[in-house]
């Protein structure tokens, strides 16, 4: 077994400098690596370039790094839940790639699998498309899209063992498999370490090939963001 | 005049047996409520869930079962988790039967716009660039103007483009309309809406062809 495990997310984010790119796995606050984000504030490391869905909330998520002025660009589909992200944006502090949702998961899976771009339909037409290569197939027109490259994944899983297997829980998986691997470095935090072996081999969503550093964080505060339920009546 | 859930209404009158849909955020979420209970549906959600069931029981939401919307859900028996990559292989591939989103013009040419208007309101394209794209099947869910009364179905669309001639049926508090041959074709009106209303509210070519019958819901 080769250990990935590292004591704690001081260790974990060994390395980590100004004016570098991360990938941060979440789906709106569902799935963030939050121990890694907090860690990202105290560091207080700069004019980095944060790779995510969505830019967290005004106090939470990645919302806390824009706060601190920390984000030189954000590559993105969502930004509609922080005013701050929207301030800064339309104030040209902030740079800003809106990519589409399905491209973004593509650009970090072909970083993971080896491709260098792809072509695909989404943007094309529009201003997303502007400047890039594209080509018919079979009477269609698609838009040439690059694999991203960064220096840091964060990433958020349910348990994970040593060897840096990985089971993810719900709809906290979303980009979270995907951007493993997919950067020089790959570093995981989950909710439960658990031994080797006690993993299922049939049921691992993400081999321990893909990460390099892994460690157990505590007390997760898991915000809802749209919190609906119905009463029972 | 429809209200929001009128228009869900109608819209969920074109959900077949055996569908898998996707189901953008706003109008489009409502749809579910007024899907037939005698036929087989599934509910994608972009975010990785195939199998969507209603709203949690107060106290049993998860933090980490959420949709699109990122509101708390359950899921239904046979439902599946799954990656962004994975998601949008469903979406891209053509395996999501019917895709239902709303938008703020529509041109009879087919395009859409929903994601930005410049210098003012950039919230993102979301997943809504790869459903237009992709799907064979979209529906538009919108109000057929705006608030100070302007026509959303245009001849052309002022705001960037979400996807090029992509959409072929339009849903509105007015009217159901097809977008065909770079026209709009009126296919029913709203209860209690005239023909010369729907015409007065649309900006783009609108063909009118015989008696239009009243949308039954």
């Amino acid at each position: 077994m080769i250990n990935k495990k590292v004591n704690n997310v001081r260790d974990a984010l060994k390395g980590v400098k100004d004016g570098m790119t991360f990938m941060l796995g979440g789906f709106g606050l569902c799935g963030i690596p939050e121990k890694a984000i907090a860690e990202l504030v105290k560091l207080d490391v700069r004019n980095v370039t944060c790779i995510s869905n969505n830019a967290g909330v005004d106090d939470f998520g990645l919302g806390l790094l824009l706060k601190n002025k920390q984000i030189k660009k954000m590559i993105s589909s969502y930004v509609g839940e922080n005013e701050e992200f929207e301030r800064q944006m339309l104030s040209g502090e902030l740079e800003v790639e809106l990519t589409p949702q399905g491209t973004l998961a593509e650009k970090c899976r072909a970083a993971q699998a080896g491709f260098p771009a792809f072509y695909t339909p989404a943007g094309y037409g529009t201003e997303v498309a502007k400047g890039k290569e594209t080509r018919e197939f079979d009477g269609k027109m698609y838009v040439l899209e690059t694999a991203f490259k960064a220096d840091f994944a964060f990433i958020k899983a349910w348990k994970g063992d040593a060897a840096g297997n990985l089971v993810f829980k719900g709809t906290a998986r979303n980009f979270n498999p995907n951007m493993c691997g997919a950067a020089t470095i790959t570093v995981v935090e989950v909710e439960e370490l658990v031994p080797v072996g006690e993993l299922d081999p049939n049921n691992i969503h993400i081999p321990g090939i893909f990460v390099q550093r892994i460690f157990e964080g505590k007390n997760y505060e898991k915000r809802i963001e749209q919190r609906t339920v119905i009463q029972k009546s | 005049m429809l209200d929001k859930n009128g228009i869900a209404k109608r819209i969920a009158q074109e959900v077949q047996n055996d569908f898998y849909v996707n189901l953008g955020i706003g109008i489009p979420t409502l749809v579910a409520n007024y899907v037939r209970e005698d036929i087989e549906v599934e509910f994608q959600s972009e975010n990785g869930v195939l199998g969507m069931g209603p709203f949690p029981f107060d106290g049993e939401e998860d933090a980490d079962i959420i949709n699109a919307g990122k509101q708390t859900i359950t899921t239904m028996p046979g439902a599946s988790f799954f990656d962004s990559a994975l998601s949008f292989s469903m979406i891209r591939g053509k395996h999501v039967d019917l895709t239902i989103l709303g938008a703020m013009e529509v041109a009879q040419n087919g395009d859409i716009a929903n994601w930005k208007i410049p210098g003012k309101m950039v919230k993102g394209m979301g997943g809504a660039m790869d459903l237009v794209a992709s799907a064979e099947n979209i529906i538009v869910a919108m109000m057929h103007t705006n608030k100070r009364g302007a026509s959303k179905i245009l001849k052309k669309c002022s705001l960037p483009l979400t996807g090029v001639g992509c959409v072929t049926k339009i849903v509105t508090n007015l009217a159901v309309l097809e977008v065909k041959d770079n026209q709009f074709h009126l296919l029913e009106r709203a209860p209690g809406i005239s023909v010369k209303e729907i015409q007065e509210a649309t900006e783009g070519t609108l063909i009118v062809n015989g008696e239009i019958p009243e949308m039954n819901i």
